[in-house]
């Protein structure tokens, strides 16, 4: 079984100073402030079904970045459209993680879809992504960073990752704090 | 893609023109019949990333992302659509995202089907509440003018701007 902070942690290390990164609420938020409260990482706290979208419109904004959304699969279920949608624009600079513990953290823990009949990297090969993987192990983790960082996009991976409760790591939740931030850093490039 | 122009006397080149003048560069819709040869001029124009999206609130995100990343856009959404984005327009609201839809409305003129209605009378409520400046258009000219005033007031003071096609200048659909 796959560690969430742990995995996030290791996706993320050394990652190129071009990379950009947007985080469904809840805890992939948490996870990658985690890895390194970076001024390319775009905090969504809120707006659930949105991540996905919003990495689109960045990656068509910034062709010559690499732009990560890193999401769970409540938000990503909520915003399933959204990957139809990507499927039809095939940005070749956009990369989905989906942290897959097959449940609704922040709520209680309930099931969600993923546990029960959805599999969301079918879907999204389904709607035109060019590569999609399911990762259940630690020692996959290498493939999914090359999937996520050096692969043609569209492409997508969901990491299988345990259900529970982990310690919270609290990025800045003023919104226009995050985005003048994140707006200033890619100014400096 | 093949050229397109406007036909003669269709007010939507007036709104046209105003995205090309403010340097618009990402167009999102849902299809509407009112707006189609808006969405045939922008898919013409080389400039413009035009993106098809399933369902409205998409196109929040979508052009916010599109800010994060230094470039200005519009949506393009019909009345009923409006309630599909509540809760995504709190992402405008607490990050001050720049914002300009252009809506078609629906079930306020000679409406024919009922179901559109309700959306349409609750159409601008429903952006102010949620912190949109609105405009509304009953001529051509005014649509043209007010797409103008409503991307210069989101790109250059922050604000998200509605502007409001009347389905008395639109015409009522006909079944």
């Amino acid at each position: 079984m796959i560690e969430r902070r742990e995995a996030i942690a290791e996706l993320l290390k050394d990652r190129p100073d071009e990379l950009l990164v947007v985080t469904g609420l809840g805890s992939p938020t948490y996870d990658v402030a985690a890895a390194g409260d970076v001024d390319r990482n775009f905090y969504l706290w809120g707006a659930m079904g949105g991540a996905a979208s919003m990495g689109l419109g960045l990656a068509q904004a910034r062709p010559d970045s690499r732009v990560m959304v890193i999401t769970g699969d409540g938000e990503m279920l909520m915003g399933m459209g959204s990957l139809a949608t990507i499927g039809a624009k095939q940005p070749a600079n956009l990369a989905i993680l989906v942290i897959d513990n097959e449940a609704f953290g922040e709520t209680g823990g309930q099931a969600s879809h993923t546990g029960l009949t959805t599999n969301l990297a079918a879907v999204a090969l389904a709607c035109g992504f060019r590569k999609v993987m399911t990762a259940r192990k630690p020692d996959e983790l290498a493939e999914v960073r090359q999937l996520l960082l050096e692969e043609k996009g569209p492409v997508l991976a969901v990491l299988k990752t345990r259900a529970g409760d982990l310690p919270r790591v609290l990025p800045e939740r003023d919104g226009h704090a995050i985005r003048l931030r994140f707006k200033a850093a890619l100014a400096q490039s | 893609m093949a050229p397109f122009s406007f036909a003669e006397g269709d007010w939507r080149a007036g709104i046209f023109a105003q995205f090309e003048a403010c340097g618009v560069q990402q167009m999102a819709y849902v299809p509407d019949a009112g707006h189609a040869s808006l969405i045939r001029a922008c898919h013409a124009a080389g400039e413009i990333d035009c993106t098809v999206l399933t369902t409205e609130e998409e196109g929040v995100a979508l052009l916010a992302g599109a800010e994060l990343g230094g470039m200005r856009g519009v949506m393009l959404m019909q009345s009923s659509g409006v309630g599909n984005c509540v809760n995504m327009f709190s992402l405008l609201a607490s990050c001050r995202f720049p914002f300009v839809t252009l809506v078609t409305m629906r079930g306020e003129w000679a409406e024919f089907n009922p179901w559109q209605v309700p959306m349409g009378q609750a159409t601008e409520d429903t952006f102010r509440r949620s912190g949109f400046i609105v405009y509304r258009a009953d001529t051509g000219e005014d649509a043209a003018a007010m797409t103008g005033s409503a991307l210069r007031l989101a790109y250059d003071s922050n604000c998200a701007v509605a502007v409001l096609l009347s389905q008395r200048l639109i015409g009522a659909k006909t079944f």
